[in-house]
């Protein structure tokens, strides 16, 4: 069953095109991984589905349902829920306050605020302490946590590694873990090319806000994946020889 | 036991200050917006409480009850039409268009009521005249304590609503980050709709304390802003607890500078923001990370 | 490619420009003393929409109590000419006088993010007010008259001060006009579009705001001093009152903030608004404060800066235009 489908998006940035004729299908339980160079629009994709970016042109539809011009702060209602790049906590709200903010939205599942932080077990200490004063690795645990505190059909994130020590992020990935186990569907953008096929069923690359490649993640030959990744290879605009 | 008397009935005053500026507070703490329309908000709070009293007869407390549910709704009709607008559009937009209101609200007050000075010093029962005198030169007046409460516990609910309730804490984190709560299902619209209607609701207690305490007309509203927002600036932008004080620090100041001379009392105040101004070049060193609404 | 400063359009107008401001000249021999006073009116709000839009539209200072310096300009006149100045050189003095003040006020005053900067000066202006209150020698609340005028024949006063007016006027136009066509023009340009970048190219921020902020006290002060000349008689609560704030802020939006032409049509149409609603009183200034807002929502750029920008158009030469001539193609391979 295909929970998320995007179909020919184009998210812009005033003249400058991030995401260009973009379509890719997420089905239900699936984990996939997006790809790409810095500035290859993977955020902004993750952000466009999440209702944060409006886009140019074409559609999101989420179990069928067109909800392109659906406010952000909806989507999370509908069960879509986005980890953004960067953590963006609220810094001065304690950790305590972060995840129950986020629970308005009043959907049932697993998730509350005692599950989340069972899973997170280095936050019970600190749940009362403002989200400023914690580490990476324990403010990316609170980011992910209040994403689940709405219980989202729909977990997307974006670059939960960035700015993490290689030893935090395998912790990060192990509590994700939990989670992707749990029949969850997952989005996920990652710049970290082996974690990525090993996290995710199956990949998306992009190339300047272009799909360039699609694949089970098992079956793709990693050398075309960097290829891809770094765009060699690509037909020369021109007629000049590559 | 005069200076002491001037300390009471500066504590007193800044009470009132502090009241009048606490909207004018949430609004910037939330929004980053300062309403140059605040001051002529609580004057027109006080005008339909005026309205209603000499309708109705009814003491000046409960007009005001009943005029609080139209200052909510004026407050998210202010924000959804005007504030919600200027508030993406630059840092100077809302200063324009909060002036251009503000200039809009007057003269509509003055063509519906006259320029006359009013007072709703007669109906606010015993309050208005009655005082402890504690000495021969000290007293307490009744309606100071009662604003100085009145004060207190606003500030304080406030305090817990920002820190214990659901509502209080999406608040925050709009303030914070607004971008970040529409994702974890914050409507950042209703948040900033909720603070404008408390804020506009709580100026126009502010309006109606000025009404009884002493007389104000469709011109007042400019000084009750000045006054608001020196209060604001001296307790540290983006402090609510600090516009507490803000406040009292300008009513002591005021109450003091009265006493070298009587016509120095607003001009000490002046004196004060401008220096506070000066020391803090910038007015209140605020990051927008290290917001401190509630704490 | 071509960049020029002048265009066919611009020479015209420039030219124009000069031609009205010369025939203005002739303006008190031909008219009335009463038409004379609401002209010389009608400059000094020219000359206050020009200086507030030096500031809010080239500076991005929004001041809401430039009145501190018509007070000082209209206060400072009175002063000097009760000490036997002759009035008019009075009035200069005068003027240089609250461009003067403006330089230790700037010192402060510029340090001061937006909200703190606008209230910061109306806070000033409010404590000149007092000041002057307190102050007998200057009439304190009931306000004092420019009574050395008297020395004058009225047609004769009237016709001086209008050409005062129209000194002031082209001087400080012209002074705008120079200053954004310098290379210090196109700084300004930068600070305006984006503070942080232009301060990371080395432009040197403050002290380009600085020099509006001077500008606009010395051209503030010179339609205070040409206020008390008008009028002959000024109080406090007048000359300091935030009321001209309310006016200025009018004009350059609805004229346009940030276009050098802009505030000038600005002016023009208050003053029509002005003089045809005379009898308005409370409703008019409904209509003028539901315009201003009405305008910094929807209409940001004025009436004259969507002009501009849907037709292209600069009637005077303050910018640079751009125009490409056709590319030869290169040789096919």
């Amino acid at each position: 069953m295909t929970v998320l489908q995007v179909e020919e998006l184009d998210c812009r940035y005033g003249l400058l095109q991030a995401v260009r004729e973009v379509s890719l299908q997420v089905e239900h339980g699936e984990t996939v991984a997006l790809i790409g160079a810095n500035g290859a629009g993977k955020t902004t994709l993750l952000r466009a589905i999440a209702g944060a970016h409006r886009p140019h042109a074409g559609r999101i539809l989420m179990d069928g349902v067109d909800i392109t011009h659906v406010p952000a702060h909806r989507r999370v209602a509908l069960g879509l829920a986005l980890v953004p790049e960067g953590r963006r906590l609220f810094p001065g709200l304690t950790v305590e306050e972060n995840l129950r903010v986020a629970a308005a939205g009043g959907r049932r599942g697993r998730w509350n605020l005692q599950s989340v932080l069972e899973a997170f077990p280095l936050l019970q200490p600190r749940r009362r302490m403002p989200a400023a004063n914690l580490s990476g690795g324990e403010q990316q645990a609170v980011a992910i946590g209040r994403a689940l505190m709405s219980n989202p059909r729909i977990l997307l994130l974006d670059e939960v590694s960035l700015g993490l020590a290689p030893v935090v992020v395998g912790a990060v990935y192990r509590s994700l873990a939990e989670v992707i186990g749990g029949g969850s569907t997952v989005l996920l953008v990652e710049q970290d090319l082996t974690r990525a096929l090993r996290v995710a069923g199956r990949v998306v690359c992009l190339l300047e806000g272009r799909v360039v490649l699609q694949g089970d993640a098992a079956s793709l030959d990693r050398d075309r994946v960097v290829d891809a990744y770094f765009g060699l290879r690509r037909p020369a605009v021109g007629g000049a020889p590559a | 036991m005069i200076l002491l008397n001037a300390v009471v009935q500066g504590i007193f005053l800044g009470a009132f200050y502090a009241v009048l500026a606490c909207g004018l507070s949430i609004m910037f703490g939330v929004m980053r917006i300062i309403n140059l329309a605040h001051g002529d908000i609580a004057v027109l709070g006080a005008y339909i409480a005026f309205v209603i009293v000499e309708r109705t007869g009814v003491s000046a407390f409960v007009a005001f009850a009943a005029a609080l549910p139209i200052m909510l709704v004026l407050g998210y009709v202010l924000q959804l039409t005007v504030l919600e607008r200027s508030l993406k559009a630059g840092i100077l937009t809302p200063l324009l268009a909060t002036f251009g209101l503000s200039i809009v609200i007057q003269n509509l007050l003055l063509l519906t009521f006259s320029p006359d000075v009013r007072s709703l010093g007669g109906a606010a029962g015993g309050f208005t005249t009655a005082s402890w005198h504690v000495t021969s030169q000290l007293s307490v007046s009744a309606l100071g304590v009662l604003v100085l409460a009145v004060a207190v516990v606003v500030f304080g609910l406030l305090q817990l609503f920002l820190s214990r309730t659901r509502a209080g804490w999406a608040m925050r984190a709009t303030a914070e980050d607004a971008d970040a709560a529409e994702l974890v299902g914050i409507d950042s619209r209703s948040v900033y709709a909720r603070a404008t209607a408390i804020a506009v609701a709580i100026a126009s207690l502010g309006g109606l304390f000025l009404a009884i305490r002493s007389v104000f007309d469709p011109a007042s509203g400019p000084t009750q802003l000045i006054f608001a927002f020196e209060a604001v600036v001296i307790g540290g932008l983006g402090s609510l607890w600090g516009t507490l004080v803000g406040g009292i620090a300008l009513g002591l100041a005021q109450t003091l500078g009265a006493q070298i001379n009587p016509e120095f009392s607003v001009l000490a105040g002046h004196l004060l923001f401008l220096t506070v101004l000066v020391v803090r070049f910038g007015g209140g060193r605020i990051t927008l990370r290290t917001l401190r609404l509630a704490r | 490619m071509n960049v020029r400063r002048w265009t066919g359009t611009s020479k015209a107008f420039t030219g124009g420009t000069v031609a009205v401001a010369i025939g203005l000249a002739f303006v008190p021999l031909v008219f009335d003393p009463d038409v004379v006073q609401k002209l010389t009116d009608l400059l000094i709000l020219v000359l206050l929409a020009a200086m507030w839009n030096a500031l809010a539209g080239y500076g991005g200072l929004l001041s809401v109590g430039q009145q501190a310096f018509i007070g000082v300009g209209a206060y400072a006149t009175v002063f000097f000419a009760s000490l036997g100045i002759t009035p008019y050189v009075a009035m200069v003095l005068a003027m240089l006088l609250a461009g003067a003040v403006s330089i230790p006020i700037s010192l402060f005053a510029l340090r001061l993010r937006a909200a703190q900067f606008a209230i910061g000066m109306w806070v000033i202006a409010e404590v000149l007010s007092i000041l002057v209150r307190l102050d007998q020698n200057l009439g304190a609340g009931t306000g004092i008259s420019l009574i050395e005028m008297n020395q004058f024949d009225p047609n004769y006063r009237q016709a001086y001060t209008f050409w005062l007016a129209l000194a002031f006027t082209a001087l400080f136009l012209s002074a705008l006009f120079f200053l954004l066509r310098s290379p210090l023009g196109a700084s300004l340009q930068a600070i305006r579009d984006d503070e942080e970048a232009a301060r990371s190219l080395g432009v040197r921020v403050a002290s380009r705001k600085r020099l509006l902020f001077v500008l606009a006290g010395f051209g503030c002060g010179a339609a205070g001093v040409l206020v008390v000349a008008n009028t002959l008689f000024i109080e406090p609560g007048s000359v300091f009152s935030v009321q001209w704030t309310a006016y200025m802020i009018f004009m350059v939006l609805v004229g346009g903030l940030g276009t050098f032409e802009g505030p000038i049509l600005g002016a023009i149409l208050l003053f029509a608004i002005q003089t045809t609603f005379t009898q308005g009183g409370p409703w008019y200034l409904v209509g003028l404060g539901a315009t201003a807002t009405l305008f910094a929502l929807a209409l940001p750029r004025g009436l004259w800066g969507t002009i501009e920008q849907r037709l292209g158009l600069r009637l005077l030469p303050v910018g640079y235009r751009v125009e490409s001539r056709q590319l030869e193609t290169p040789a096919q391979s």
